[in-house]
């Protein structure tokens, strides 16, 4: 049987070209492309640019879920590290405004960490603490107020371009590039998910389970940060209410889209990516379609569901039908 | 069993059951009869087909082809509730009941007595007590089910599936986990409840067992019938015979050659090594090239012993040296820095990470090991992968396959592969041949014997005496979470182990089988 499912990822890319076709219906100019003042604009180009604070989050989550975690508190890290970047940019350099709202990034995750792998809290619970707790720290910082900056290079991080490609998107793509060499470049992606798939025989096998699990929630921490950073650059202000808000549901969708499992082991960072574009894709399409935005959210549950099933090994039925469809086609 | 049940009206009457998985095979016509009053011992290797003709009887899968008849008349139930109506039970290793509640509320889960709607607690206590004692057991049965040991989970398994008036009851490997006596309390009920008549099929990987409690028995061979004996008139090696369609040198003659070896230097010693409540202080000195075996029941603190001389678990005193050097051995990274190894007896819950491939299983520890800034290239995976696969004859020869998917003895073989791919000097084998089918089972013991020669110190627990005689340099006994005796050489042997490990009143009851 499972040799007639469809192969990793195929759900994915196909449920991807869908929504890209239904996009195009709802909008003719959905695939053109223009060129000025160097940068190229688009509703493609805007899919990316707007995707990237979930695909950088979902980065960190795949991480943590596929050492059997999860971790709800990146929206709340994105409004720290975002009011942070915004409270210092006009007064200081971005070198040190990155620093600060990274290293704040990296010591939320250590905070969730702790409690995961020291004190072993169940991670649901233990970043929920985080998930409350953070937003306040963010209002605290902007003192309740949206603190607004004109620092032009915290600005060009969020709205400048590099080889007509958005800053952001060439930051995640950095990110999903770097993220993929440190974790299949060296052990870490087989011990992650020999952690996440039995984390006693892992132990037992010499694995130190605990370092793995702390360092995929500091990865996670500071990828929200880098997410945190990029949406204040945005919108050039930091906004502790609404910055990431429920964007944590949108990563944990991501991966879960990108097929790994929240029982953790097996996990793939590109698929994670391409969950968060899926996702992106769609809202877009909704946007432009001139539907309400409320739409959205239905929408977005119909689409998860389809590529569940897709992904589901039940439905041998459905493979049944892909495999003869591929049959004829070949 | 002697009752007063007409032997030649079959109870349950299976007739050309045949069942294909694709295109697997897994049963050819194969017949079963059960006689009311019996116990008949279902035998087979690994891949017999013995889980698929259970399931096959008792409705879990459909079948292809085939009938079977309870008392005479065609049933062919579609789940296993309706098997249990119709009369078949079936108890599996692992109790399919519920460990948060109470053993009464267990026992009548379903049909609870009720008054008003409201279920009247102090009548199902009472009757649950009543129907328990039936079976010589008397417990709190307020309490939840899950404080108990896992015999009296089976033995409450048991007593709701004869309550709910089962004719047929199908016990699938259900001493795997109990220790002596706990056998000994599952045996009796077994007989009691053939003598009023229910039959009673009997899966079980102990041969000395199926010889102690079984009146006939039944063997599969690659989901074939091989044949049905009266065990009265069946040799052992003809029982095996049977079950692996060749013959197995008798395992007990390998005895002499292993004690003439010259002695050989000290890899690992321990000095009044224990920890508070866990093992009794002990002095262990472990040698390379020779096996030391760990004796002992269930609980007397050979698991224990294992654990802390691998470093799963920290001795809070004495000394632990490996190569005469003093070491601290705090977590399993240190055991296996300082080139340990640790085959743990759950293999599905301690040993094996089920989702991931034979190659990486392999390699995990020597990754673990090397670091993760040194990264074993996939070649080099590739390579140890394909190695041991071969050495052990790992089946199938398939690197690539999650190795949830392979049978316990091939999983075995997998975690032996994970530690001899690290070049330990010592490796701790817990249990390493339990729930192993018989021909993997020899094969262990010979590769135990191997590695040994290689200059490898095994330290090695067994449940079986046999076993432990067949393959110790030296034997060490455990009762009560202490070492009680060292047994060397000449000594060793299954009675005075047994004479060590009862020098008190389970003595008795231990001769009775040996």
């Amino acid at each position: 049987m499972t040799a007639l499912l469809p192969r990793r990822g195929l759900a994915q890319i196909l449920a991807l070209i869908v929504i890209l076709a239904v996009d195009r219906v709802v909008s003719p100019q959905f695939f053109d492309l223009r060129l000025q003042d160097g940068r190229l604009f688009g509703s493609l180009i805007d899919v990316l640019n707007r995707g990237t604070p979930v695909a950088l989050l979902s980065l960190g989550m795949v991480l943590v879920i596929a050492t059997r975690g999860i971790d709800l508190s990146v929206g709340a890290v994105m409004a720290i590290c975002g009011a942070i970047a915004a409270s210092l940019a006009d007064s200081h350099g971005l070198p040190v405004v990155l620093a600060a709202a990274l290293g704040a990034g990296l010591v939320c995750g250590l905070w969730n960490g702790f409690l995961v792998a020291v004190l072993g809290m169940q991670p649901i619970v233990a970043t929920l603490i985080l998930m409350v707790a953070g937003r306040g720290i963010a209002q605290l910082i902007t003192e309740g107020r949206i603190v607004t900056f004109s620092s032009p290079d915290l600005v060009w991080l969020g709205n400048g371009s590099v080889l007509g490609l958005p800053v952001p998107v060439v930051i995640a793509l950095g990110m999903l590039i770097l993220t993929g060499a440190v974790v299949r470049g060296s052990a870490l992606g087989l011990l992650i998910e020999a952690t996440g798939g039995n984390a006693r025989a892992s132990e037992l096998a010499g694995v130190g389970t605990r370092a793995m699990i702390l360092a995929v929630y500091v990865w996670c921490g500071v990828c929200a940060a880098l997410a945190g950073v990029i949406a204040a650059a945005d919108i050039m202000g930091a906004d502790a209410n609404n910055a990431g808000l429920w964007l944590e549901l949108d990563a944990i969708l991501a991966v879960v889209i990108g097929g790994t499992s929240l029982f953790g082991g097996r996990f793939s960072l590109v698929l994670a990516v391409l969950g968060a574009l899926i996702i992106q894709t769609m809202n877009t399409g909704i946007l432009l379609s001139g539907y309400p935005p409320e739409f959205n959210l239905l929408v977005k549950a119909v689409v998860v569901l389809a590529v569940l099933l897709l992904q589901s090994p039940k439905l041998s039925g459905f493979a049944g039908v892909m495999a003869r469809l591929r049959g004829t086609k070949p | 069993m002697g009752n007063g049940l007409d032997p030649a009206s079959p109870l349950l009457e299976v007739r050309g059951i045949s069942k294909s998985f694709g295109a697997v095979r897994a049963l050819q016509d194969v017949d079963f009869t059960l006689r009311a009053g019996e116990i008949h011992a279902l035998l087979g290797e690994n891949g017999a087909g013995k889980s698929t003709l259970i399931k096959v009887v008792t409705g879990v899968f459909p079948r292809d082809a085939g009938i079977v008849r309870l008392g005479g008349e065609d049933v062919a139930p579609r789940s296993a509730k309706a098997a249990l109506s119709a009369g078949i039970a079936t108890v599996y290793q692992e109790v399919n009941l519920l460990p948060n509640l109470s053993v009464a509320q267990n026992l009548f889960l379903d049909r609870q007595p009720m008054r008003f709607g409201i279920v009247r607690e102090g009548e199902m206590r009472r009757r649950a007590k009543a129907l328990l004692a039936d079976f010589g057991l008397d417990i709190d049965v307020a309490a939840p089910l899950g404080d108990y040991s896992v015999a009296i989970q089976h033995v409450t398994a048991i007593a709701r599936a004869v309550d709910l008036s089962a004719r047929v009851l199908i016990l699938d490997e259900p001493t795997a986990s109990l220790d002596r006596h706990e056998v000994e309390i599952l045996f009796r009920i077994m007989r009691q409840l053939a003598k009023r008549g229910i039959g009673i099929v009997f899966v079980s990987h102990f041969l000395d067992q199926v010889y102690e409690i079984s009146d006939r028995i039944t063997v599969l061979r690659n989901g074939r019938l091989v044949g049905e004996r009266e065990i009265a008139s069946l040799p052992r090696i003809e029982l095996i015979r049977m079950m692996l369609g060749r013959e197995l040198a008798e395992t007990t003659s390998a005895r002499a050659a292993a004690s003439e070896r010259p002695p050989r230097e000290v890899c690992a010693s321990f000095e009044n090594y224990g920890k508070a409540s866990y093992v009794a202080p002990f002095n262990l000195e472990l040698r390379h090239g020779e096996v030391v075996g760990l004796a002992g029941l269930l609980g007397s603190g050979r698991t224990e012993t294992a654990r802390l001389v691998f470093g799963a678990e920290r001795a809070d005193r004495g000394q632990a040296k490996v190569e005469g050097a003093a070491v601290r051995l705090q977590s399993p990274r240190d055991g296996v820095r300082h080139g340990f190894g640790y085959c743990p007896e759950e293999r599905k819950t301690d040993g094996i990470v089920a989702e991931l491939t034979v190659r990486e299983n392999i390699v995990l520890a020597l990754q673990a090991k090397r670091g993760l800034h040194r990264p074993l290239s996939r070649r080099e995976q590739d390579e140890i992968g394909r190695r041991y696969i071969r050495m052990l004859d790992i089946r199938p020869p398939d690197p690539e396959r999650p190795v949830g998917l392979l049978s316990g003895g091939n999983q075995q073989k997998v975690l032996l592969a994970r530690w001899l791919a690290t070049s330990p000097r010592l490796l701790v084998l817990d249990e390493p041949t339990r729930g192993i089918d018989v021909g993997a089972h020899a094969e262990i013991i010979r590769l135990i014997r191997e590695l040994c020669d290689d200059g490898l110190s095994l330290l090695v627990i067994s449940s079986e005496l046999d076993e432990i005689v067949t393959y110790s340099d030296r034997v060490v006994v455990l009762r009560d979470r202490a070492h009680v005796e060292e047994l060397a050489g000449e000594a060793i042997d299954v009675g005075n182990i047994l004479a060590a490990i009862a020098a008190d009143s389970v003595a008795v009851a231990l001769e009775a089988h040996t």
